[in-house]
């Protein structure tokens, strides 16, 4: 991929991000990096933005988390089987997302749009499961405006529910760019992008499987 | 004591000798000045004040100094001036530039952490008088001090008597306020649903003003009341003497509406569970105004001087 | 249909915002239709508007910071004129517009003035000093520029639509909360700000990948100038700080549009965990401001005194340490809270550690002048004003991180004297010396130099009448935001204070007329050389203005400061270096993509404030319809031909070239 993005038929090696493979990568003197390192870059710096906004949430949430103002408390609403199956489905669509950055990289159309769609679909099962239960709690009373706790556990997983929700739409999109423009390297480099974001939702859900859900089945 | 004294005034003096002079003394005479305390708690955060701001002029004006000397010095036209384009590292200068600094945050430091640790406002005064109880209470936009072992209650007006340290229990009724009575000392945030605590002490009788220091809405400005300190028996006639209808929950749910500038008056019979009640958020909040500018109706604009 | 917009929106009681969003419209109206019949409109919109270059985008972020500084100014004006008014009165402002004042002169100097002219001269600069062709993500870039844009635009709307907040630049809860602040006031806030700081925020990460990722050859990290040290180190506190930001305003969005509890009194809401995330911002933010304002001081400071900057590594370390402590003292803006002698003395110390590193910096500032050969050009007078003012700024901060000094402080006009003595010492000092400095770089010819310098003595001198006072006022238990008061003590100092107002009126007006008086005289200030002030850094090796790719072919650097040592070999040898090899250069092509993204922000952001629901539906696909639009591209990029470059580099050598010669004749 990174012999592609450098192939170009060009004399200026050092025009705006992109540099002759076997030197620096922007660090120390060696001159600009490639412009894959330069996207990847940006867009780990973004993700470690977003981890910034997840944590002022799950600070909310712990500061929050005993404000039940007389409304139930973590272990009265959470349901571990739900939890482990919706667990199992973001995992696996991750597996399948992995999957497709190896059919990318091959170049295999078919593949990659299979396994792109399977990704999709196992993010469409976890959001579908997490609505459930989001519906069943607020059926029940127990909606965000219940109380301060409940205000705290709907906005930090409803915020992940809705980053996996801007990840589907990029999917599908993604999957259209692979098949209406096929593997050129600027896809390529969204593509990279997306599967960081994919993984690093995941990352996020391990956080909230584990201080949400574990821990507030004991308190 | 006496050595604190001698401090006290020494701080004093190489204040007087130093460039702001003139600040310091022309607000330090005028009355409400947080300069001229009443209290041993306003004077012990002037010494602080006074500590802190010694130790930081002995290098800040050093520095300007040798700023404006340097600059001038080396002035492009001074022929007499060595110009050395070389000169851009010194070992022994780095040394110094981290060193001085340093030092005075150590000093500083040590004056930050006794500081804060003597006159934290929740610690109680040394003192051999039982501390007199009040309990304020903000609402929008006056403040209720409740007298619970006196059973009474008085709005923006705060009696005490001189010599007797205070112990204030301070909530919200609604928005965030400071209470705070510059001659007295320490302010502190009053919360809804927290209680904060405050322990302060007037030396000298007077009426001193007191305010919000936190900024609480339009009728922000008014929210200021007279602090008035009197001799012990006089404050117990006055005690004895106050007049009014009962503090019950009744009374409270008329404080609760909003209403700027209101005169002082007071209460006689106090129910006991009142301050508690709205500190755990069983009582209030506060109603806020009927709507905003954007909201269903028009602008709330509510009368002067309205007493509930 | 539209939502909770009627007709009660507009404001017909309150002549004054309507005048004056009247005059605004007409001047607006006036300059678009001059645009227009000068035929002018097309080129707007190819050079500027979809520009993708960074020192556009640079120069429109710095003109948006300069026309929300005014607005600004306006407010500050407003406010001092009505506290010498409304002593025993009610002066001429109401609680209801004075609240609204002062809400809005916080949030417009810091989010839409400060940060603006920061981030524009970032930008303007940064790539320059770095040997690059422009930044690392160009066209997010001008979305960044937009965004920021939008929010301004939604701050001014609400002068005529609606109110704006009237709970103080921090929308504190639970006032900022639907019960106590019913009207729209805090939700225009809220979407303003909102949406400005997402541009901020890829600002931050955009300037971060430019600088770790595509510096020149040559440039290690210990051979960057200053200013992309401290442009490093405030992006990287971007990303780190306005993530809190947002995470904290979307809680309280949350709060007021669907009836959550984060920080309502009722339910368990708890209003200081609000305070204790908006202060993780907020403090950070002062440094965001004020580092790259350092860095400023340094270029500065070291071209004027004709030497290398003193203790460079000293310099460096002592930014990325205040870059780090800066995050561990957000608790100094609520000792008055009560957390107990442990807490506040902890945080206390933190804070005057800070000192430490601003200490260093100042050292070296000191150190560059000795022996050096200084010129008191405009940009060095602001910086030995800034060196005078700020140390004893940073004083009184550090007096108010004593807890038992901010027992008595807190929220008081010594407060506001202390951030104003910081922020206007260190920061707008900072732009007002970087514009003077990089104006021929940008434009291609000089700012007048006895305007400038009468600028700088009226900032100077009405920055010390109207803020000295506040600290004794401040001293006298004069709190802020009051609309009106009745202690006579008060009354002269705030009179003085006024009066220093006026001072610095006429200080602006100076700067006004410096820039007038320079654009129509700009024939006899052309900067032909490139290099007006002896620079040392890589920017002054471009022609004034420098050309869309910058440099034809990148530097290879070879020491601590780049074009410096180039300079000087050229010097000896009286010869430029051998012509090298031009090829043609591949640049980004302009893009409406950050234009049309800020469009449909704004309705976004209107909508939600007026709960205009189907308009923000049609904003949010049109927003996404953009994005796939630009992933659709096919031709990202165009071609500069080889001899279009060797072209504009051999004018600018034969220029260097006369200059050489012409030293070395005398």
């Amino acid at each position: 991929m990174s012999i592609a993005d450098t192939a170009v038929p060009f004399a200026d090696p050092y025009r705006l991000g992109t540099r002759a493979p076997n030197l620096a990568r922007g660090h120390g003197g060696g001159g600009p990096a490639t412009k894959r390192v330069i996207v990847g870059y940006g867009f780990w710096l973004f993700l470690l933005s977003d981890i910034v906004v997840f944590s002022c949430l799950f600070a909310a949430y712990a500061v929050l988390a005993d404000a039940t103002a007389g409304g139930p408390r973590a272990r009265d609403i959470f349901e571990p089987n739900r939890v482990a199956l919706e667990t199992a489905c973001l995992l696996a669509s991750s597996f399948f997302c992995g999957l497709a950055t190896i059919a990318v990289a091959r170049r295999d159309q078919i593949l990659t749009q299979a396994a792109l769609a399977i990704t999709g679909l196992f993010g469409l099962a976890f959001l579908l499961l997490e609505a459930s239960e989001f519906a069943a709690l607020h059926a029940h009373g127990d909606g965000p405006t219940r109380s301060a706790f409940l205000t705290g556990f709907f906005t930090l997983v409803g915020c992940h529910g809705l980053h996996v929700t801007a990840g589907l739409l990029w999917l599908g999109t993604m999957m259209a760019q692979f098949f209406a423009k096929g593997f050129r390297p600027d896809i390529g480099r969204r593509f990279l992008c997306f599967s960081m974001f994919w993984h690093f939702l995941d990352i996020i859900w391990v956080a909230i499987f584990s201080l949400v859900y574990l821990v507030g089945t004991r308190l | 004591m006496k050595s604190r004294d001698s401090w006290r005034t020494w701080v004093w003096r190489v204040t007087a000798q130093c460039a702001c002079a003139l600040l310091l003394t022309t607000s330090a005479t005028q009355a409400d000045s947080i300069l001229a305390p009443v209290g041993p708690v306003g004077a012990g955060d002037r010494i602080i004040f006074f500590d802190a701001l010694v130790i930081m002029l002995a290098i800040v004006i050093p520095t300007m100094v040798a700023t404006l000397a340097f600059a001038w010095w080396y002035r492009a036209s001074n022929t007499r001036a060595v110009y050395r384009p070389d000169f851009t590292y010194s070992g022994r200068i780095e040394l110094v530039t981290w060193s001085i600094p340093t030092l005075v945050i150590f000093f500083l430091g040590g004056v930050i952490w006794i500081g804060s640790h003597r006159l934290d406002p929740f610690q109680p005064l040394p003192s051999k008088a039982k501390p007199l109880e009040i309990e304020a209470i903000s609402f929008d936009w006056k403040w209720l001090f409740i007298y619970p072992e006196q059973q009474i209650a008085s709005v923006n007006r705060l009696v005490i008597p001189v010599g007797r340290p205070l112990h204030l229990r301070i909530t919200s009724a609604s928005v965030f306020n400071a209470f705070f009575v510059p001659r007295l000392g320490s302010m502190i945030y009053a919360m809804n649903g927290m209680v904060s605590q405050l322990n302060l002490e007037a030396d000298k009788p007077g009426t001193y003003l007191g305010l919000s220091a936190q900024f609480s809405g339009d009728g922000f400005p008014d929210m200021k009341f007279d602090s008035v300190a009197i001799p012990a028996q006089q404050f117990a006639s006055w005690t004895t003497g106050v007049k009014g209808a009962p503090l019950d929950r009744a009374a409270v749910s008329a404080l609760l509406k909003q209403s700027r500038a209101v005169a002082p008056y007071t209460y006689r019979g106090i129910d006991a569970s009142l301050f508690d009640a709205i500190a755990s958020r069983r009582l209030g909040p506060g109603e806020g105004p009927v709507s905003g500018r954007g909201g269903p109706g028009t602008q709330n604009v509510l009368p002067h001087g309205d007493a509930p | 249909m539209l939502g909770k917009l009627s007709w009660d929106a507009i404001p017909f009681d309150q002549p004054i915002p309507l005048i004056a969003a009247a005059v605004v419209m007409a001047i607006l109206l006036g300059i678009l239709g001059w645009i227009i019949a000068k035929g002018w409109a097309p080129y707007l919109w190819k050079e500027w508007i979809t520009s993708v270059d960074h020192k556009h985008i640079g120069i429109m972020y710095v003109l948006l910071g300069l026309v929300m500084l005014l607005r600004g100014f306006i407010d500050a004006i407003m406010m001092r004129s009505q506290q010498a008014l409304a002593f025993h009165a009610q002066g001429y402002l109401p609680p209801e517009h004075y609240d609204q004042i002062f809400s809005a002169h916080g949030t417009i100097m810091i989010l839409f003035g400060a940060m603006p002219l920061v981030i524009g001269i970032m930008n303007f600069v940064v790539p320059l000093q770095l040997g690059s062709r422009d930044v690392a993500f160009p066209t997010l870039n001008s979305v960044s520029f937009w965004l920021t844009a939008t929010g301004a635009l939604l701050v001014n709307v609400s002068l005529v639509v609606g109110e704006f907040s009237r709970v103080g630049w921090l929308p504190y809860p639970p006032l900022s909360e639907l019960r106590y602040s019913p009207g729209v006031g805090v939700d225009y806030y809220l979407w303003s700000v909102q949406i400005s700081g997402i541009g901020t925020l890829l600002t931050g990460i955009n300037f971060v990948t430019t600088i770790l990722k595509i510096r020149a050859p040559g440039m290690t990290y210990l051979r960057m100038p200053m200013f992309c040290w401290t442009a490093l180190a405030s992006c990287l506190l971007i990303i780190a700080a306005f993530p809190v930001l947002t995470a904290s305003l979307a809680m309280l969005t949350l709060d007021r549009y669907l009836g959550f509890h984060f920080f309502t009194n009722e339910a368990g809401g708890n209003a200081m965990m609000f305070v204790n995330l908006i202060w993780a911002w907020g403090h950070p933010e002062v440094y965001i401001l004020v580092l790259p304002a350092f860095g400023i001081y340094s270029e500065v400071i070291s071209t004027f005194s004709g030497k290398p900057l003193f203790g460079y590594r000293s310099m460096v370390a002592a930014t990325l340490f205040i870059c780090i402590v800066s995050f561990c003292v957000w608790l100094h803006h609520f000792f008055t809270m009560g957390a107990g002698g442990d807490v506040n003395a902890v945080f206390g110390i933190a804070t005057s550690i800070i000192a430490v590193g601003t200490g260093v910096k100042m050292y070296n500032w000191l150190f560059t002048m000795y022996g050096g050969r200084i010129r008191f050009a405009a940009p060095m007078l602001w910086s030995i004003g800034f060196m005078t003012t700020f140390i004893t700024g940073g004083m009184t901060g550090v007096l108010l991180a004593v807890p038992p000094a901010d027992f008595l402080l807190h929220n008081s006009l010594f407060l506001v004297a202390h951030f104003h003595h910081v922020i206007v010492g260190g920061v707008i000092f900072a732009v007002m010396a970087a514009l003077v400095y990089w104006w021929p770089k940008a434009f291609g010819f000089r700012l007048h130099e006895g305007w400038g310098k009468a600028a700088f003595w009226f900032a100077l001198a009405g920055f010390y009448v109207t803020f000295v006072p506040l600290y004794v006022v401040g001293i006298l238990g004069m709190t802020r935001r009051l609309q009106h008061y009745d202690v006579s003590q008060w009354r002269p100092w705030i009179l003085v204070s006024g009066f220093g107002v006026l001072i610095l009126i006429g200080g602006a007006i100076c700067q006004a007329i410096q820039l007038v008086v320079s654009i129509s005289r700009r024939a006899e200030l052309r900067d032909f050389t490139g290099d007006p002030w002896d620079g040392r850094t890589l920017e002054w090796a471009t022609p004034s203005p420098p050309p869309a790719f910058n440099f034809p072919v990148l530097p290879q650097v070879q020491g601590a400061e780049a074009y410096w040592d180039v300079k000087r070999r050229a010097r000896e040898a009286h010869l430029l270096g051998k012509e090298p090899e031009y090829e043609a250069i591949e640049m980004p092509r302009n893009s409406p993509t950050g234009f049309v993204c800020a469009f449909f922000a704004t309705l976004i952001g209107f909508a939600l404030i007026w709960h205009i629901w189907w308009l923000m539906i049609v904003g949010l696909i049109g927003a996404y319809v953009t994005f796939v639009v630009f992933a659709w591209r096919d031709v990202p990029e165009y071609i500069i031909p080889a001899d279009e470059v060797a072209r504009i580099e051999r004018a600018n050598r034969a220029v260097r070239q006369e200059a050489l010669a012409s030293a070395a004749a005398t």
